[in-house]
């Protein structure tokens, strides 16, 4: 077999492997594993997935069927920066469409796609449960909530 | 009326995160109660007295749920706190374990004491990273207090809290989509029964309860259940978190009893309807409980009133509509969210929803035809009550809704509609 450069990082290894013995089953460490993977990686592309299955002794079939489930796992390589843009109902009543229109304008991408620069990729995404300061986006890990074009303006020149 | 605060009473108290402000405020003392003067039969009936009903979603009696779980078990038992906070409008859960972690905590503790369970998930949503955080932050230091971990309160009874993140998937806040998640498979509802207080988590009887639920269990045993029973109206106790946003003029989570009718939540808690408009309709419980209109302000906000007028209290979250909103392109809104949801594993879901999307698309288009009314309505029939999970209910019920409340606005944009107002 050839050797995969797919490998997690020494301390990100030991985190995988102590999660799966604080589970009943090993397996059900998979989605806190695969977030860790995504966290060295940047996306879960075939080759992780392989070598989540090797670490965890699950099928590869499983894996990819976990990781094709859920939204938070990129499956392509995206910006340095997510901006996920909530544009269900109470975001959509606080004026959700024209931050979209606003984004899509400022990046010229459409949602799905990132900057030419790599820097920004656009996602629509459903509640993120921020509905009393719509509209929101969560960016990366972070929330930002009652915005507006000037503030999705300042926020983006800010990031770097 | 002030809001009654016992849920968030302390959530503006500075460090109460931490849990040496919390053990001042008198935090665990309603656990330590429980493990020294009561048995875990007297914890249940405790709670069973209190009337406390399920806050995710169904109302279902939390004691009664409780006593389902066998007290012997061949298997380990599990709870599985749900902190999957995704119905859409709902953003309650997320500030009991930002602002409060160590409350939720001692909920879980005595409800584990009271179930025979040693294992307890928090499962939460993927994107709470920073709940997960500080829940992760407080469950170490109760482990470091001795409140987590073997022997608590010097008893023979250990126990263990894993923070548990998802990624992304509604289904997975369904009791038993979040089970299939936990053990790190697809999130696909299993068809009950059996129920989970019998087969749940890893085989083993598991309690699904949700974060706000679990939040009230403390002041239950600290005060006793029929304290607890006494507040509110009848069978709908205690406060409730509601969460309310949308066009009204102070959006925000509002800690009341369930005797509030909308009205008062609206105008006097929430400072009225925003924007231009005036009050079109409101979604009483989450976006899978149909809309009520303004006619039925006055309706009173218990799981049991609610019920009445034909919708649900769910998971408290309220959104509210000015007579600005086009219902219609709400209701495909809603729609399209709940078919982007669906899991896909049974046909009158997974075939229902796209289909009631494409109509309504059309009908937004210009391009409805006379009878599209009555074919979505006739889809709704086809999937409500047929489906192996609620979330096919829970997309046919608003959007039934929505056509019934609103026909005339679905009319127009049907050529025998138009036909007619020519
Ligand atoms: C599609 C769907 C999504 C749900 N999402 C949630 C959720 O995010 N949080 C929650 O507590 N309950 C949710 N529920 C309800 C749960 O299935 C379950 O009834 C609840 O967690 C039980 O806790 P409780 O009795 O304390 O309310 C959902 C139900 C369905 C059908
Ligand atoms: S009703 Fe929908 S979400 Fe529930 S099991 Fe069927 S397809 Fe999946
Ligand atoms: S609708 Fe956007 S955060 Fe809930």
């Amino acid at each position: 077999m050839e050797a995969t450069k797919t490998v997690l990082s020494p301390e990100a290894r030991r985190e995988a492997e102590s999660l799966m013995k604080k589970y009943p089953d090993p397996g059900a460490a998979l989605l806190p594993i695969l977030h860790i993977a995504q966290r060295e990686f940047g996306h879960i592309s075939t080759d992780v997935e392989e070598y989540v299955a090797a670490l965890t002794g699950l099928s590869t079939t499983r894996v990819h069927g976990v990781v094709s489930f859920y939204t938070m796992y990129r499956k392509a390589p995206g910006g340095k920066y997510l901006l996920q843009l909530c544009t269900n109902v109470s975001c959509t009543l606080a004026g959700a469409e024209d931050l979209l229109g606003h984004l899509i304008r400022r990046l010229g991408v459409s949602p799905g796609e990132t900057t030419p620069d790599g820097k920004f990729t656009l996602l629509t995404v459903e509640c993120l449960g921020a509905c009393g300061s719509a509209p929101a986006m969560q960016i990366n890990d972070d929330y930002h909530e009652e915005l507006t074009a000037e503030k999705i303006d300042r926020l983006l020149d800010s990031l770097v | 009326m002030p809001e009654l605060k016992l849920i968030s009473a302390n959530f503006d108290v500075p460090g109460r995160s931490g849990i040496e402000v919390y053990i001042r405020g008198g935090g665990y003392r309603a656990a330590r109660r429980a493990f020294d003067a009561l048995t875990p039969e007297q914890v249940i009936e405790e709670v069973k007295k209190s009337g406390l009903r399920g806050r995710g979603g169904a109302g279902f009696p939390a004691g009664l749920k409780w006593s389902f779980v066998p007290r012997e078990s061949a298997l380990p038992k599990y709870l599985c706190c749900n902190a999957d906070e995704g119905e859409p409008g709902t953003f309650k859960d997320r500030l009991i374990m930002l602002k409060d972690p160590h409350l939720l905590i001692e909920g879980i503790i005595i409800a584990c004491y009271a179930i025979g369970i040693h294992t307890a998930f928090v499962y939460v949503r993927g994107e709470y990273v920073a709940e997960a955080a500080a829940l992760q932050r407080a469950v170490d230091e109760a482990y470091a207090g001795g409140f987590l971990g073997a022997n608590l309160f010097n008893k023979d009874f250990a126990l263990d809290v894993l923070v548990h993140r998802g990624a992304g998937a509604y289904i997975c806040g369904e009791e038993t989509g979040l089970i299939e998640s936990l053990e790190g498979k697809r999130g696909n509802p299993r068809l009950k029964p059996p129920f989970p207080a019998l087969v749940g988590a890893f085989q083993g009887p598991t309690v699904v309860n949700n974060v706000e639920t679990l939040a009230n269990v403390p002041m239950i045993i600290e005060k006793g259940g029929e304290w607890y029973a006494a507040i509110g109206p009848e069978k709908n106790t205690g406060t409730r978190l509601f969460a309310v946003s949308g066009h009204v003029n102070k959006p925000g989570v509002y800690e009341l009893t369930m005797d509030v009718t909308a009205r008062e939540l609206i105008y006097d808690y929430c400072g009225g309807v925003s924007g231009a408009g005036k009050l079109k309709a409101f979604i009483p419980g989450g976006s899978s409980s149909p809309c009520l209109t303004a006619d039925e302000v006055d309706v009173q906000m218990s799981f049991d009133a609610l019920m009445k007028a034909g919708s649900m209290g769910g998971s408290g979250a309220v959104i509210v509509l000015n007579d600005t909103v086009d219902i219609p392109k709400l209701a495909l809104r809603t729609l399209k969210f709940y078919e982007h949801e669906s899991c896909g594993q049974c046909t009158p879901c997974r075939e229902g929803l796209p289909w009631l999307v494409k109509i309504l698309t059309r009908m937004l288009d210009g391009r409805g035809a006379p009878g599209d009314v009555d074919l979505m309505l006739e889809i709704c029939d086809s999937i409500f009550g047929k489906t192996f999970c609620p979330l096919g209910d829970a997309a046919a019920m608003p959007t039934r809704g929505f056509l019934m409340k609103f026909r005339g606005e679905f009319e127009e944009l049907t050529a025998g509609g138009k036909a007619e107002t020519a």
